[in-house]
């Protein structure tokens, strides 16, 4: 059955809710600016409520089952987090109030600071970012920046690797910089002839996600830092892959300079159907005056009787703000709730666990698929959705077909470096029995594609609604909807 | 706790990999570095970290209980349960970007109809399914600009009345781009007629942005600034407050190309500053260079009207580094809440709210207006906040305010310095006449002072 859309069910009248008289005495409205209608639908609470409650029913979510995405880290939110960003004290404090009258959050935000500094390596961080994008955004502005202020304007190329993340080349341009593709080699690292055959004085630096999106770590990371380093770049690391390195590795240690930590895919904030995420970034000693401000710290000592004063400071070369106030505090909380949860070796067993049900699920698949880097993988691993036998099955079928498995499929077409790439994570919250069925239906696909492909083509069966007709969608292009004609 | 593993799955799963232990998944990291000893605190049970965190709560003062009179970007306004109740949903939070629409629906339609709601609101013609917030929202509609004359047209004109976190932002995002020039806003006097932006306005000119009502609560019509930026060849952005548009004309009416705003007064708590929504909604003209992502309504292989994202070869993971804008995950929970929110208050209730501002504010301000030594600067009309000058520096009121559990109205000196003794005093549906008579009491002890 089709849901109407919240403009089909309004009924001219209808109120959901209402508000208490004026209280004071009136003055004129100014007419000259007064609207003449406004054109939003009418529903009283239980409408809307069945209307939304009726959309929820057509998602596919954590909640329900398992959602194997490659690169986001789709774990388990745990309803802890949830409770925590709602205590009145937090959710409900003006960004501008005095800082003596908010130093419940401001502690918060400035414990957490300290450990995702801890976590990675890092000399300092700032929580400002939005999300993965904008922390890439800032943490390239961070390495524009430091060449300017050293006078090297004529760095403007940055190394993009092939098997990086796909925001990572749009992050650069943004931020005026040239991109330059670097290989990737036989064993799925970064190829380092070409990374020295592109280390030239016009390079910035290289943004690197590591394990990169095969889900592979980089075996020489060591001597890819270097060779950038020793031609005058910085080393940038998408941290989108962290959840693989907590405890395992600190990517500080190994001599990256700059990363953004993904909250909403490492410290198990939701997702919210597309965001809001969080992107805190962090820097070594050198880059720590271009942060974006402001960041939380002590401005005053404390002793024996009194708590230290929390309050904001500004870095003395900062590139200025990235967004308004201080980035998405309530992901800040369920961040700290979650990392406080664990501890050292809480993380680190996440890590453990991630990597291990990623080669578990990896072990019982290989055969049946083809690997194209066949190696121990990290929290991921990416297989090519064809088969050569069966030219036009896609895997596009193969995801379309784990639906009606009750499955969410993986990532699919990325990383572009895979022909019909099928990129799976299936993160550490997944228990075994989860991923034995996973595997024994990524199974009977493939027999299916050989058998019967046409349960491919067709698929999905059993969902609300079935292939749609994306091309329709771009040629007509609606966008919105509008109240019925006879409704006014 | 989080993950699921017994000891003999485990072990079982390691023997299947062809393992002996963990520690062998990990040779590929470098053994010096391998496996650090991290400096956390030592792990909380759920009891231990909800005691924690709700002592730490406990520690603010929140708007709960204090009368809040701050506004400057962020508003204090009531959120009827069923908005929190919605987004609490798993079906809804616990869901990713709805990349496979047949899956994902509910999502899909929800964004569809949160740019229906927007787009109807602000008398726009298509609206993205949301930027970061309001800074950044207004900081995209730059990048258009740029993008849409190619970088011909270099100047970016930016009010002075435009939020000044806004401002700034704008000139991060635009440091790498040699051929922008931010211009218009740093003038001696901030509250200086919007009039005065058209003589800025020429032939190089890409956009112009102005806030309605602008940063220090104001109402102006802007039909003549809109006027010359067209005349011009130019594009005309306006960030809005999509309360205000309760009650006022919406952008469209004075000639809006593009209409960005704060979204968080629309059922979004204020959360100490985010997350919060950035709206964005342009002319039927610009919708091939919105950035971010939209949802287009079609049909499946049946027939039946469904949702997907469309025109996904504008976005960064397809266009790359020919992209406008690297955009990825968006505010879509907080775009959910709206939605509720609008839906629930609807044409009269949205209309009710805006005119309760604007009568509470009013009534604050010509109290205000009678306290010696206070007077209300803001003499044009405005829709809930204006500017009081103050006989005290207004650190040392705001201070004495807070005393009487009350958050006073933001420092404008600390911005503007043409503004060191004023502040902006926000009013919303939530302060009571009491709360308002409360206030002017306070207010007058200090000019006794």
């Amino acid at each position: 059955m089709t849901e109407k859309t919240i403009f089909e069910l309004s009924s001219p009248g209808r109120k959901g809710v209402e508000f208490p008289a004026v209280d004071v005495p009136t003055t004129d409205l100014p007419a000259e600016f007064l609207r003449e209608d406004l054109p939003l639908p009418e529903l009283a609470e239980v409408d809307v409520i069945r209307h939304y409650t009726h959309l929820s029913h057509l998602n596919y979510c954590v909640d329900e089952g398992f959602y194997p995405l490659g690169s986001c880290t789709m774990k388990y939110n745990p309803r802890v987090n949830e409770a925590m960003a709602r205590l009145p004290g937090f959710a409900y404090c003006h960004p501008l109030q005095p800082v003596e009258s908010i130093q419940g959050s401001l502690a918060l935000m400035y414990n957490l600071q300290e450990m995702l500094k801890e976590i990675a390596g890092f000399a300092e961080v700032s929580l400002q970012p939005a999300a993965g994008a904008h922390g890439e955004f800032t943490g390239v502005m961070i390495m524009r920046a430091y060449h300017q202020s050293k006078g090297e304007t004529k760095r403007t190329k940055m190394l993009i690797p092939d098997s990086a993340h796909g925001t990572n080349p749009a992050s650069s341009a943004m931020t005026g910089f040239e991109v330059a593709p670097i290989a990737t080699d036989a064993r799925g690292n970064v190829d380092l002839a070409a990374l020295r055959a592109a280390c030239d004085e016009t390079v910035a630096g290289i943004m690197i996600t590591n394990p990169n999106t095969l889900g592979l770590f980089d075996e020489n990371i060591l001597e890819v830092i270097d060779i950038v380093h020793k031609a005058g770049g910085l080393v940038y690391g998408d941290g989108a892959n962290l959840n693989a390195l907590l405890g395992i590795v600190r990517p500080g240690d190994l001599g990256i300079d700059v990363m953004h930590f993904n909250l909403h895919k490492t410290f198990s904030t939701p997702h919210g159907g597309g965001g809001p995420g969080s992107g805190p970034v962090g820097v070594s000693d050198k880059l720590k005056e271009f942060l974006p401000g402001p960041i939380i710290s002590i401005i005053e000592e404390g002793d024996d009787e009194m708590p230290p004063l929390f309050g904001y400071y500004q870095p003395k070369n900062s590139i200025g703000r990235v967004k308004s106030f201080n980035g998405h505090f309530g992901m800040h909380v369920r961040a700290y709730t979650y990392i406080s949860m664990h501890g050292a070796e809480g993380l680190r067993q996440v890590a453990e666990l991630a990597v291990l049900n990623a080669n578990y699920l990896l072990s019982k698949v290989r055969g049946a698929y083809k690997l194209p880097y066949d190696r121990v993988c990290m929290h991921e691993f990416v297989l090519e959705g064809m088969f050569d036998d069966v030219p036009d099955v896609h895997a596009l079928d193969i995801a379309k077909r784990l639906m009606d498995y009750d499955f969410h499929p993986p990532t699919n077409y990325f990383p572009l470096i895979v022909h019909e790439a099928l990129m799976i994570e299936p993160t550490e919250t997944e228990n075994k029995q989860v991923i034995d069925s996973f595997a024994e239906a990524m199974l009977n696909i493939a027999r299916e594609a050989h058998e019967s492909p046409e349960l491919l083509h067709e698929a999905p069966h059993k969902t609300p609604v079935r292939r749609l007709d994306e091309v329709k969608a771009a040629k007509d292009l609606v966008l919105c909807c509008w109240l019925p004609e006879n409704s006014e | 706790m989080f993950t699921p593993h017994t000891n003999a799955e485990r072990e079982e799963m390691l023997r299947a990999v062809g393992v002996s232990s963990i520690e062998d998944l990990f040779k590929a990291v470098p053994k010096k570095y391998r496996f650090p000893s991290l400096d956390l605190p030592p792990k909380k049970s759920e009891l231990e970290i909800t005691n924690e965190l709700s002592d730490l709560s406990n520690g603010n003062g929140s708007v709960k209980d204090l009368m809040c009179f701050l506004g400057a970007g962020a508003y204090h306004h009531f959120i009827p349960a069923a908005v929190d109740s919605i987004i609490s949903r798993g079906e809804f939070f616990t869901a990713y970007t709805p990349y496979q629409p047949e899956i994902s629906q509910g999502t899909l339609q929800a964004i569809f109809e949160y740019q229906s709601l927007i787009a109807n609101l602000t008398g726009m013609d298509a609206c993205n399914a949301s930027h970061y917030d309001g800074a950044t929202a207004v900081a995209e509609a730059v990048i258009l600009a740029h993008a849409h004359y190619r970088g011909k047209r270099p100047k970016m004109i930016l009010s002075p009345s435009l939020n000044p976190q806004y401002r700034e932002t704008v000139r991060t995002y635009t440091q790498g781009f040699a051929d922008i020039e931010i211009t218009g806003d740093l003038v001696k006097d901030p509250l200086e007629s919007p009039d005065s932006l058209i003589k800025l306005i020429d032939m190089q000119t890409a956009l112009v942005v102005v806030q309605y009502p602008d940063f220090f609560g104001r109402i102006y019509d802007y039909a003549k600034v809109a006027e010359v930026a067209h005349q011009n060849g130019a594009l005309f952005a306006v960030s809005i407050n999509p309360i205000a548009l309760g009650l006022l004309k919406p952008p469209s009416e004075f000639g809006a190309d593009i209409v960005v705003g704060e979204g968080q007064p629309l059922g979004i708590p204020l959360s100490l500053g985010g997350p919060y929504l950035g709206l964005f909604a342009t002319k039927k003209e610009l919708v091939r260079k919105i950035s971010g992502r939209l949802v287009g309504e079609t049909v499946d292989q049946d027939g039946k009207r469904g949702y997907v994202l469309t025109l996904t070869a504008r976005e960064q993971h397809i266009r790359r580094e020919k992209a406008t804008s690297n955009i990825c995950s968006n505010q879509g929970l907080m775009a959910l809440a709206s939605s509720v929110y609008l839906s629930l208050l609807g044409k009269q209730g949205l209309r009710q709210v805006a005119e309760l501002c604007y009568q509470k504010a009013h009534y604050a301000a010509g109290q205000i207006s009678t306290v010696p030594g206070f007077s209300v600067r803001t003499k044009t009309p405005f829709f809930h906040e204006f500017i009081v000058d103050c006989p005290v520096p207004v650190a040392e009121l705001n201070a004495h305010l807070l005393e009487h559990g009350i958050l006073g109205g933001f420092e404008l000196g600390t911005v503007f310095p043409s503004l060191k003794k004023s502040c902006l005093i926000a009013v919303t549906e939530m302060n009571t006449k009491d709360d308002i008579d409360i206030f002017v009491e306070v207010l007058k002890e200090m000019s006794h002072d």
